[in-house]
């Protein structure tokens, strides 16, 4: 192993709720959705109807501007529901699954007999390419690019995340067929891990570059690995993608399938078994949290972290590119002079509230705002939780006055939601960062396309 | 607390938007928020937020004053009684100096609060909290015996032209307090200078006894005499001055505070320091009059310097906001100050300028650290090429 890289900025958010590593027994569920709104930039376009059966694989929607980019079913059964929001915007395709998980077959094959084309080709056919994303812009990534690396982060530092060698532990043929295929893809793949963790899936993978991280969340972050080996100036491209994509990717070509089962882990302060479970994309969560969640509040059901992932009902669905489910209490109530008193046990980066006296090892937070939006104030706070060469609030800025020169020159190349997420969790103004940078990122394409 | 409760729940359906009395939604506003933190939840983004806001950030600041404000109270009674050659004990000391120093807080809090509910009331949006430092900042840098209707034209001065008319609290270029002080300090230069303004009584001369000056150290080296108060006093704060502004220790202890809580910028308050020592000492070597020649050391005790440096130079907004900036700026602060006392005798104060001054320069500073780091990504791209 290459040295550790020291990662100094950033902040564990100690959550109450961790899950254990062991796995829960949960049925699967009955109703599936692949949300289009998870994947950034996409227009959907249908290709099937409601009520037409559907396989394992077979393409339920594709991009209106790129259609080879398509999104395929991830069980079999048929199509039950196309939901819209505003505008007839799609929000959620379900699928109804008739648990006979029947196959669209898609032939096995050596990865060193096809040609780049043609692996892209298999991909895009299968529904895979949609898992491979680009920085810049955390967008799916476009097979007429050559991107500089490829880049997989081995560990999820984010609060109450899922441990990444436990999830891939008996998978490693599979994540090695999937590391040789994006190899023909990009030659030079790197992965990220955390220093101290026993990596073994990792450390024996073959034909990679592995870099150690040593610090706080975002160190788990792929932007902030790429920032600190190999940083991403105008022009330059890097693809990454999350290990279980990875083994998703290599059973395609292994076995000739479109395999949507993941692990994924269920944690937080209001769940009753915490473990992790084997799921499939884009799974209801309702066999998950059925008769396994407390019912003192009303509950926060999240699909991801609470730091980038997406709320959603009791009955709602896991996203794509996530592998943990959390539950916190929404906190919608009125706090009596919140601000005037002491504060044990509440969590802040500042030492303004009490709790600093009396360090609790666990905190159940809720998503209650704790104040209201206020122009930029304090400076410094955000500078403490992004290890990266960049200056936030200028770059905010330069997004919310449009400068696209200056929101070049800042970095926005180099970052995305994920990575400021922290400095949104610590701003004492309440500003809703991840939202504007987004907004800067659509003005970027927009106008540089 | 459930009784105020529903009360304000009932209150709340009348001046929501297109509802009876919605032009009092800001002040409604105003009110809930100061006695409950609000029920709304994120709704995209971040699901869970650090328990901090701008409310609590402010108070904190305003506790920091506190040791301050408290000192400041003793030491007016105790300089009144002083030059009237009394002994009256702690009591009567602080009985007198509340009388004279209270009066002050509440007409600025008053007359800054009333401002900002009337502008927010016209612009539709909620009551900003920067008022809630600004309002205990402007009474601890004024002498005591200003008149209160001054207190009452600086305040709304400030809050109108050095707040209000950029925007509101997090768009101002300069420190409102520090805008009141300045103008009291340019229109009405008898009142906010000279020997006679510090110590509360003086000025009408009544009961004086003979040959008692209220000259503080810094009148005294600009008169070419040497301070006739010690370092340690002066670090103390038993000295005459604006009412917060003499404890250094006290000012110290508010530091601490900011320092720790993390709310005050520390890199500004040492960098300040360091700058006022160093100009300080240069001056020592140079020695050219009775100016040059107050040790380094005192020089930073006396006068608004601590005060300065510790709650007008970290005021976020106006300072710098980048984190290599703020060392230029905190210690070109500290620099400026000792140089405008000596320099020029007419305006001992140097630290409230030197801290205007450097507020109109931090967008500049940071133009500079942005630029460095605009370079870096530029030179980085050119050396991958």
């Amino acid at each position: 192993m290459s040295e550790v890289i020291k990662i100094k900025k950033g902040l564990d958010i100690q959550l109450s709720g961790k899950a254990e590593k062991v796995f829960g027994q949960a049925d699967l569920p009955e109703l599936f959705a692949i949300r289009p709104t998870d994947f950034h930039g996409v227009v959907p376009k249908m290709a099937v109807k409601v009520g037409d059966k559907v396989k394992t694989g077979t393409v339920l929607f594709f991009d209106k501007y790129r259609p080879e980019i398509k999104f395929v079913s991830p069980v079999s059964g048929e199509l039950a529901a196309v939901n819209r929001g505003e505008r007839r915007k799609i929000l959620e395709i379900v699928v109804k699954s008739d648990g006979s998980d029947e196959k669209e077959h898609f032939e096995p094959t050596k990865v060193s007999d096809l040609s780049k084309e043609q692996i892209v080709e298999k991909l895009q056919a299968a529904g895979l390419w949609s898992f491979i994303r680009k920085r810049p812009y955390d967008v799916i990534a476009d097979a007429n690019e050559t991107p500089k690396a490829f880049y997989i982060s081995g560990f999820d530092s984010a609060p109450l995340a899922p441990d990444m060698d436990f999830i891939l532990s008996g998978q490693e043929e599979a994540l090695q067929a999937g590391i040789n295929v994006v190899k023909q893809l990009c030659e030079n793949v790197h992965i990220g891990v955390q220093y101290d963790a026993a990596s073994k899936v990792f450390n024996n993978l073959n034909g990679v570059t592995v870099h150690a991280f040593n610090g706080p969340h975002p160190a788990g972050n792929v932007g902030v690995q790429i920032h600190h080996t190999m940083p991403i100036s105008k022009g330059e491209v890097v693809w990454v993608a999350q290990p279980q994509e990875i083994v998703a990717i290599g059973k395609l070509f292994t076995e000739g399938i479109y395999d949507a089962s993941r692990i994924v882990v269920l944690a937080g302060s209001e769940v009753e078994k915490k473990a992790y479970y084997r799921t499939k994309l884009g799974a209801s969560i309702s066999t998950l949290v059925k008769d396994n969640v407390k019912k003192n509040d009303t509950l926060r059901y999240i699909s991801g972290n609470v730091l980038t992932g997406t709320q959603i009902e009791e009955d709602g669905y896991i996203g794509a590119y996530h592998s943990q489910v959390t539950v916190i209490p929404e906190g919608d109530y009125y706090e009596f002079m919140g601000w005037a008193l002491p504060g044990f046990g509440k969590f802040s980066m500042s030492r303004s509230f009490f709790s600093w006296m009396c360090k609790k090892k666990e905190y159940r937070l809720d998503a209650n705002m704790h104040g209201g939006l206020r122009s930029f104030v304090v400076s410094g706070q955000y500078d403490q939780v992004l290890p990266m060469d960049i200056l936030p609030e200028f770059l905010f800025r330069a997004i919310l006055v449009e400068d696209i020169d200056k929101m070049e020159q800042l970095g926005i190349y180099e970052i995305a939601e994920e990575d400021i997420a922290l400095c949104e969790f610590v701003c004492t103004s309440k500003q809703p960062l991840q939202a504007t940078l987004r907004k800067g990122i659509d003005l970027m394409i927009k106008e540089l396309s | 607390m459930k009784a105020l409760r529903n009360l304000l729940d009932n209150i709340k359906p009348h001046v929501q938007k297109g509802a009876k009395f919605e032009k009092f939604h800001s002040t409604f506003d105003a009110l809930e928020t100061l006695f409950f933190v609000p029920n709304t939840t994120n709704k995209n983004g971040v699901h869970v937020r650090d328990a901090v806001d701008l409310k609590r950030t402010m108070a904190i600041v305003v506790k920091a004053l506190i040791p301050a404000l408290l000192f400041g109270i003793w030491n007016t009674g105790y300089q009144h009684f002083l030059a009237m050659g009394v002994d009256a004990g702690f009591w009567a000391e602080v009985g007198h100096g509340a009388l004279k120093v209270l009066p002050i807080v509440i007409v600025s809090y008053g007359v800054g609060l009333g401002v900002e509910f009337i502008f927010a009331q016209f612009r539709g949006h909620e009551v900003q909290e920067g008022f809630l430092v600004s309002g205990m900042l402007i009474p601890l840098v004024l002498p005591v015996d200003v008149p209160l209707w001054m207190v009452a034209v600086a305040t709304v001065f400030a809050v109108i032209i050095g707040k209000e008319v950029f925007g509101g609290t997090g768009m101002n270029i300069w420190n409102p307090a520090l805008v009141a002080r300045a103008f009291l300090f340019f229109a009405y230069p008898s009142k906010m200078s000279g020997d006679k303004v510090w110590i509360s009584g003086l000025s009408n001369g009544e009961g004086v006894i003979d040959g008692f000056s209220g000259a503080t150290s810094l009148g005294q080296a600009a008169s070419g005499v040497a301070p006739s108060h010690s370092i340690m006093e002066s670090f103390i704060g038993m000295i005459p001055g604006s009412i917060g502004e003499t404890s250094t220790l006290a000012i110290l202890i508010g530091a601490a505070i900011l320092i720790y809580t993390g709310i005050g910028s520390w890199k500004i308050i040492v960098s300040v320091f360091a700058g006022g020592y160093v100009m300080g000492l240069l001056f020592n070597l140079w020695g050219a009059n009775a100016l040059m020649q107050v040790d380094a050391l005192h020089h930073i005790c006396i006068g608004g310097f601590a005060f300065g440096a510790v709650f007008m130079a970290t005021d976020p907004v106006s300072a710098t906001r980048t984190e290599r900036g703020k060392w230029i700026y905190g210690f070109l602060i500290g620099f400026l100050a000792i140089m405008v006392r000596v320099f020029n005798p007419a305006y001992p104060e140097g630290v409230m300028l030197a801290i205007l001054l450097m507020n109109t320069f931090a967008p500049l500073i940071d133009h500079y650290v942005v630029q460095g780091n605009i370079k870096r990504r530029l030179k980085r791209a050119k050396v991958a090429a």
